[in-house]
């Protein structure tokens, strides 16, 4: 049966957030195709994870439990991930679009010559007429995704090779238990099966976890204050609005002279220059020392009690009113609207 | 461990769309493409900066930059040959036009082989596509082992090359032994500026192309007497490629659509803080993909 299969992608048996939100989009996908949906586990010490994978919707639930699968490495995953395919006959495969996703999704689909989609941000079902040839193609899988740095949003399909793969990023999908738990049946897979010597050429020597390190200069959405969110204590409503986005805070110089944010946020002049897709300025008066750091940004929107604020001159937006009263309505809505 | 390494960079000529200021928008608000600068993709010059390092520790290692595109793309090989790359091709042909990653890679695989190197250095992906599946898919190709992510190329333990890469919350060290392909990540060390002398030596380098193009003498002579001059130029016939597994033949994704992002006007617009505008706000960003 041609079903859907989720790559899930796990530390230790904690399956990542990213793969969670990749089954419930899967389980909704999988009821308008009217087929299954399958979860594919490679690790080690997996005891148990089928019943979480179960309550996002997974039907059936394959699991390699190996001490030669973890931590994770490129080739034994491929092989076991092409194996596995070649035999399910998958009409749609996801994976996150993390490191470990992005490195092992292009080797897979290189390998079983199907196309793949990076990134993606929706995931449809529809139709498709081929221009030249005339024909058609139902229940396709609709990949859409930003292209260009952002400047276009692009439909892909995969009319002709099976599987139809994309990956998505963390936090683009909602992630929430099924409404109904899936059948949760677990398919025991022997790895060995698929692997040989040669899958293990490279060897993992060490390996450090470490605390997440701040870096806004790679954000694509970063939220920023300044001296006008009055304390620190007020700027950790910034810290929450980007935690609902995805987004990481920034600072302008008076706000971090002030003590309320590290200096590693610093954007302007003597801090970072960013260019995100969306800059949220809020409490910043917007001087030039501040705005050469930023002004490259795609979307601009600033919020701030005073109208005359010069850094209204370049946004997009110009917000009138308190941040503190406006960021948590953002918060609000955000959650509201988003999928 | 050898004494010497043969390294091929991958790199690609890419718009620089990082930089779509305001200038660089239409009157409708979408972007102007033709506008937009082409630049050494960055990534790609952050592996070709780890190829150095190589080169480096291995005096007398060759590094061949491989770029597919059009005839101008031979500019970035001669931007890399500036910084101390040793030559490079261009992979260029009609035929590829239309190219999904996965022909893409299909047609630098091809190229690869033909070049036969000890390691394979690309960055982890390029501006314009953002997918970083070119450099997996060559490996794949190739029958070759991938570390992606790479921050650093340590150096040589015995036959295996030490490599260190990101995580997505850490850092990992491993060994592999040659060939193999390496991806490097843009938090890697920057590349090395233009030398001086090697911009002396190669600012005549160019490509039979741009030789046929150049009607006033194009330095035939010299060209002769410094072969090194010479940037090779592949079509699909020189590597032996099937036309099948190139183009829009040998892709199986497809375009089905393709919308432009519209930009608001430069004038910023006014919003209060009512739960009506704030809302209506976050609903357009969401639709604008800017969010989400």
């Amino acid at each position: 049966m041609n079903n859907i299969f989720v790559y899930c992608e796990n530390e230790e048996g904690k399956v990542a957030d990213v793969s969670l939100e990749l089954l419930t989009k899967g389980r909704v996908l999988a009821d308008t195709l009217g087929c299954e949906l399958e979860a594919l586990v490679l690790g080690h010490n997996l005891a148990g994870v089928e019943k979480e994978l179960a309550e996002y919707g997974a039907d059936r639930i394959h699991i390699a439990d190996c001490a030669c699968l973890a931590p994770y490495r490129t080739l034994p995953h491929a092989a076991v991930v092409c194996g596995i395919f070649k035999e399910e006959q998958p009409q749609i495969a996801l994976f996150g679009a993390s490191p470990v996703g992005r490195d092992l999704g292009p080797r897979v689909s290189s390998a079983l010559h199907s196309g793949l989609t990076a990134d993606c941000t929706s995931l449809e079902i529809g139709s498709h007429t081929d221009v030249k040839t005339g024909k058609e193609y139902q229940n396709l899988l609709y990949q859409i995704r930003p292209a260009f740095g952002g400047n276009i949003i692009a439909t892909i399909i995969n009319p002709d090779h099976r599987p139809q793969m994309a990956t998505v990023r963390e936090g683009v999908m909602k992630k929430e238990k099924a409404k109904t738990p899936g059948k949760g049946v677990v398919v025991k897979v022997d790895a060995n099966k698929y692997l040989k010597d040669s899958d293990f050429v490279v060897r993992i020597i060490d390996r450090q976890i470490e605390k997440r390190k701040i870096n806004i200069k790679n954000a694509s959405v970063i939220v920023a204050g300044g001296y006008g969110m009055g304390s620190k204590e007020n700027f950790q409503l910034l810290f929450d609005l980007a935690d609902v986005l995805g987004a990481e805070v920034g600072a302008s110089r008076a706000a971090v002279d002030a003590g309320m944010a590290d200096h590693a946020r610093q954007v302007g002049q003597t801090g970072v220059t960013v260019r995100p897709k969306l800059y949220i300025a809020c409490g910043i008066s917007g001087q030039i020392q501040h705005t050469a750091g930023m002004d490259q940004s795609a979307m601009i929107i600033s919020i701030n009690s005073d109208p005359e604020a010069p850094i209204n001159k370049i946004a997009d937006y110009a917000i009138v009113g308190d941040a503190m009263e406006i960021i948590p309505k953002m918060i609000k809505y955000y959650k509201q609207n988003s999928k | 461990m050898k004494k010497t390494l043969k390294i091929v960079v991958l790199a690609k000529q890419v718009p620089d769309t990082r930089n779509v200021g305001k200038d660089a928008m239409k009157a409708d608000g979408t972007v102007n493409r033709a506008a937009l600068p082409a630049i050494f993709n960055p990534e790609d010059l952050n592996a070709l900066e780890q190829a150095l390092v190589l080169k480096d520790m291995f005096p007398g290692s060759r590094i061949d930059l491989l770029t597919m595109g059009p005839g101008r793309a031979a500019e970035i090989i001669r931007e890399g040959m500036f910084r101390g790359a040793d030559g490079g091709v261009l992979l260029t042909d009609r035929k590829f036009a239309g190219s999904d990653t996965l022909a893409t890679s299909y047609a630098l695989s091809r190229a690869v082989a033909k070049l036969n190197p000890d390691i394979i250095i690309a960055g982890r992906q390029a501006i314009d596509g953002d997918t970083a599946q070119v450099g997996p898919q060559v490996a794949e190709k190739l029958n070759l082992p991938q570390v992606t992510y790479a921050e650093e190329i340590v150096g040589f333990e015995g036959e295996e090359l030490i490599i260190r890469r990101r995580l997505e919350h850490g850092v990992e060290t491993v060994a592999c032994s040659l060939p193999l392909v390496v991806t490097v990540n843009g938090s890697a060390p920057d590349c090395r500026p233009r030398n001086a002398k090697l911009v002396m030596k190669y600012k005549h380098a160019i490509t039979p192309s741009e030789c046929q193009q150049d009607e006033v003498s194009c330095y035939a002579d010299l060209r002769t007497n410094r072969p090194y001059l010479n940037i090779t130029e592949w079509n699909v016939s020189d590597v032996d490629a099937d036309d099948q597994q190139l183009g829009l033949s040998g892709s199986p994704t497809k375009v089905k659509k393709i919308e432009n992002v519209v930009f608001a006007a430069k004038e910023a617009k006014r919003l209060t803080g009512s739960d009506r505008d704030i809302e209506s706000l976050i609903q357009e960003l969401i639709a604008s993909h800017t969010l989400g």
